[in-house]
């Protein structure tokens, strides 16, 4: 039975999701916004994983949230509060921890640094724009003022800047941390942060650019007051305040597609809701194999789309600890990195690609219950890291592979934090299945599809669906799997529906 | 351990090359689909003949072939193709075409429903893996059965007859129908289908019982002339059919080098067969958007003055600019008149002042001619008995 119909429809309650459905109900849209789950926010929600217990559900920190989202949605109106940026602080296993706030961190390489991240910054600043405008086209109609602004912006290098900055953009962070810095501390960071949430290693090609595009997301990693719920309950309470209609546990079985046009969807209880558009923030290959299917696709862009590279190749790691843990000293308000060299980091990758778990991962852990009570019983605390690398497909089947993995992190902090392991009352490991089955990310990759050179811009998620549109008439992509990516950040949802109103104008 | 020798026999033979081999008194072979194919057995003109006064025999067996099977087999084929393979009625046939994601074609095919959920492809140009990357999201089994099944086309004004005193009654049979009939251990399927434009049939079968199946034929035949026939005679008779053939008269867009060569079906005359109705197949969006906005090329047929062919000739408008090339031409004997296949920029049909330059090549002197041409419609030759049922007895 059709229900009432709406101008458009969103799949998916992620940020992306939340992020387009706000923009265009602000525009004026009649919107409907269905999330399969019970709750909006997708990756930036919150699980009680123990009793007691709260852990982010998957992100534990934002590492910018696009700007336009939060003014526009008016996100601090709906009481969103960030804590002050965390630092970071490369942990030692000896206790000679390096603290890196941007570019200031002391030690022998401090000046190096200091000048490989203006250097960096520098790159990343005239590569930012493209974040907030759709990808250029390599044949047809371009926006050309914003893409010649785009190239003057980045003339304004200068000469020698520009030579350097090709010199760099597709080489791999390995390389760079080898040329630039001696401090292995501060290369195993270089190479943490560019590969993170990546199925890539330093040393493999184009690894830098990643760290160029965190570096153009924002500076500063930071964690909303009240946990990533907080920020999840602030994008939809901000996205029902511009008019979204939110409807939870309404799973989407299918897109209708009627004479080669999206005209609503099919939801899994057999209810039929019409629009006129029907936007999709789930990932592009759910959305053209699961919910559009072959019949109603090209066969070239069909198979394009099940040849997307989607693999995850990160874990999430949550523990409850009876008693504060002693990372020898290290501030347990900061952003904890264990990622002792590049080579370490490169060495955790190697295994993955054979489907094994590897014996030393590296890992990025906050304490959200040091910063603000509330996240766990009193003298407790909740430590949440994001383990890397895990197989995505692990030769010795999930439930071994997460033991293993789970083994090798307990191991990895307890080297870096002795008496950690006796502190843990409850462990929860997310591989990248786990990932995928809980929040629909193919391959548990966070970015609905690697973020990788050969799929940014208008490679991404693929050629023919890059400019948020598709090849289906009235349906549109808006979810992290298209330019520029995700990563809690709602770029390119408010992309989207940037794309899509003046589509409609 | 595998011994490979496959190098050693770089082309195959089909299941009537003993008999073909006898016959081809002049050893004049070419390369076909990976097999070896008879140009000529002794005098194209005496085989052209045969095709349009007696009965011809051609053997088809390196035509690639594809067996579509499975729930979702019309679904399938309606995603793929141009035409509405949900409404070919089981034992039909049809001429139909396939495109890639921007409506340039892939191939033209034959398309044989031999139940309602069994199909064959038969076409000039191998695609296992676009078929099995289209079949992605269908409930289909898509395999290659070319060497599973021996084919020959029996064409001719006669060919009703040869069938007849073979004891093969097809009388009865419609024009792009099949039936099958008992034939030594086995059967033979007959569909009255062919690549001359004129009355004829084509024979599925058995590998195994190709060579019965020929000399039966021929036995029957004798008294009509039947003789088998090489690629060159009945090209002269597809050219006069004003049939197009793949990689001759347009490349495909998967084998294409040239950003400009592929051509879509619209550019190639073969718009007619798109159901736009049926919903959605690959390509439709790009072939809906050229319908809209132009196509860049026009398929036509033209009529030369004088005697020469025009075979890789270049035409021009207004005797000075290029306006498009002959992609195949003939002296037709049928029409005692030069005819050719070309492509044609679209911009310059309208206005005609078509000319064609053909060097015609008079003992080892190349003349240069610039002719007028005449746009005509195809096919140049269409006899009535070609569609006539029951079929014409000679």
């Amino acid at each position: 039975m059709p229900t009432r119909s709406s101008d458009v429809l969103v799949i998916g309650g992620g940020v992306n999701g939340l992020a387009c459905a706000a923009r265009l109900a602000a525009a004026g849209c009649k919107v409907v916004l269905l999330e399969t789950t019970g709750k909006v926010g997708g990756g930036a929600g919150e699980r009680e994983f123990a009793p007691g217990f709260r852990a982010p559900a998957l992100a534990h920190l934002t590492q910018g949230l696009d700007s336009r989202m939060v003014d526009g949605m008016g996100l601090a109106r709906h009481g969103l509060v960030f804590h002050p940026p965390l630092a970071t602080t490369v942990v030692s296993a000896t206790g000679d921890h390096l603290v890196v706030r941007g570019g200031q961190t002391t030690g022998p390489d401090a000046a190096a640094w200091a000048a490989l991240q203006a250097k960096l910054s520098a790159f990343a600043r005239v590569l930012a724009p493209f974040r907030q405008m759709p990808p250029p086209r390599l044949s047809g109609q371009n926006r050309w003022p914003g893409l010649a602004r785009q190239a003057l912006g980045i003339r304004t290098l200068g000469r020698a800047n520009l030579r350097e900055l090709l010199r760099m953009i597709l080489i791999n962070v390995h390389d760079v941390a080898e040329d630039e810095l001696t401090d292995d501390r501060l290369k195993g960071l270089l190479a943490f942060d560019a590969t993170l949430g990546a199925w890539l290693g330093p040393r493999s090609p184009n690894s830098l650019i990643l760290y160029l595009d965190r570096l153009a997301r924002g500076e500063g990693s930071l964690l909303p007051k009240g946990g990533m719920a907080a920020l999840a309950a602030a994008l939809g309470r901000a996205a029902e305040s511009a008019g979204v209609r939110v409807r939870t546990t309404a799973a989407v079985q299918q897109v209708l597609v009627e004479g080669g046009r999206a005209v609503g969807v099919l939801l899994a209880d057999g209810e039929e809701i019409r629009s006129g558009l029907v936007v999709s923030a789930i990932h592009p290959r759910t959305t053209f194999h699961g919910l559009v299917g072959a019949a109603a696709l090209d066969a070239g862009f069909y198979r394009a789309t099940g040849h997307i590279r989607s693999r995850g190749g990160a874990a999430k790691l949550h523990l409850a600890l009876r008693d504060a843990p002693d990372f020898r000293g290290a501030d347990l308000r900061s952003r904890l990195v264990i990622a002792p060299s590049s080579e370490v980091v490169e060495a955790a990758f190697n295994p993955v690609k054979y489907g094994e778990v590897p014996d030393s991962p590296v890992l990025e852990a906050i304490l959200p219950s040091a910063h603000e009570p509330g996240q766990a019983p009193e003298g407790a605390h909740v430590l949440s890291a994001i383990v890397q690398y895990a197989p995505h497909a692990p030769r010795a089947g999930l439930s071994a592979a997460r033991a293993a993995l789970l083994e090798a992190a307990l191991g990895v902090l307890e080297a870096h934090a002795p008496g950690l392991r006796g502190l843990v009352s409850h462990a929860d490991l997310l591989m990248p299945q786990d990932i995928e089955a809980r929040f629909g990310m193919v391959g548990g990759n966070w970015h609905h599809g690697e973020l990788a050179v050969e799929q940014m811009l208008f490679n991404r998620p693929q050629f023919g669906a890059a400019h948020y549109s598709t090849p289906v008439d009235g349906l549109w992509l808006a979810g992290a799997g298209s330019h520029p990516g995700g990563g809690i950040n709602g770029a390119a949802g408010w992309n989207a529906a940037g794309a899509l109103l003046e589509a409609r104008a | 351990m595998t011994t490979l020798g496959h190098f050693r026999t770089p082309l195959l033979q089909t299941p009537f090359h003993p008999r073909t081999a006898a016959a081809n008194v002049l050893s004049r072979w070419g390369p076909w689909g990976g097999y070896m194919a008879a140009l000529c057995f002794g005098d194209v003109d005496m085989e052209y003949t045969a095709i349009r006064n007696a009965a011809s025999v051609y053997d088809l067996c390196p035509m690639v072939k594809y067996r579509i099977a499975g729930r979702d087999a019309a679904a399938y084929l309606n995603r793929l193709t141009l035409r509405n393979a949900a409404t070919l009625p089981v034992g039909a046939v049809h001429y139909t075409a396939w495109c890639d994601d921007d409506g340039k074609l892939l191939d033209d095919c034959t398309l044989f429903r031999n139940g309602p959920d069994d199909f064959l492809i038969c076409c000039q140009e191998r695609h296992l893996p676009w078929l099995l990357d289209s079949a992605e999201g269908f409930d289909v089994q898509v395999a290659e059965v070319t060497q599973d099944i021996a084919a020959l086309s029996l064409q001719g004004p006669c060919s009703a007859s040869v069938l007849a005193a073979a004891g093969f009654d097809v009388e009865a049979l419609k024009p792009f129908r099949m039936a099958r009939f008992a034939f030594a251990a086995g059967e033979v399927t007959i569909s009255r289908t062919g690549f001359t434009g004129d009355l004829g049939y084509e024979l599925w079968i058995d590998p195994a019982l190709a060579l019965p199946l020929w000399d039966r034929l021929m036995t029957a035949g004798a008294p009509w002339g039947i003789r088998p026939i090489g690629s060159d005679a009945l090209n002269l008779a597809r050219i006069e059919a004003g049939f197009i053939i793949t990689n001759l008269d347009f490349v495909p867009a998967h084998q294409a080098l040239r950003e400009d060569r592929p051509r879509s079906p619209l550019e190639m005359g073969l718009g007619w067969m798109i159901d736009w109705d049926k919903g959605h197949f690959t390509g439709r969006q790009a072939l809906l958007a050229e319908k809209q906005a132009g196509s860049a090329w026009a398929l036509v047929g033209l009529d030369i003055p004088g005697n020469v062919s025009a075979e890789g000739s270049i035409l021009y408008h207004d005797k000075r600019t290029e306006a498009g090339f002959v992609t195949a031409a003939a002296w037709s004997p049928a029409l005692k008149a030069s005819i050719a296949l070309a492509q044609v920029k679209a911009r310059n049909l309208p206005g005609g002042n078509l000319w064609v330059e053909i060097y015609a090549l008079r003992e080892l002197q190349y003349v240069k001619l610039m002719l007028p041409v005449t746009v005509v419609e195809r096919p140049f030759f269409n006899p009535p008995r070609r569609r006539a049922t029951p079929a014409g007895r000679v």
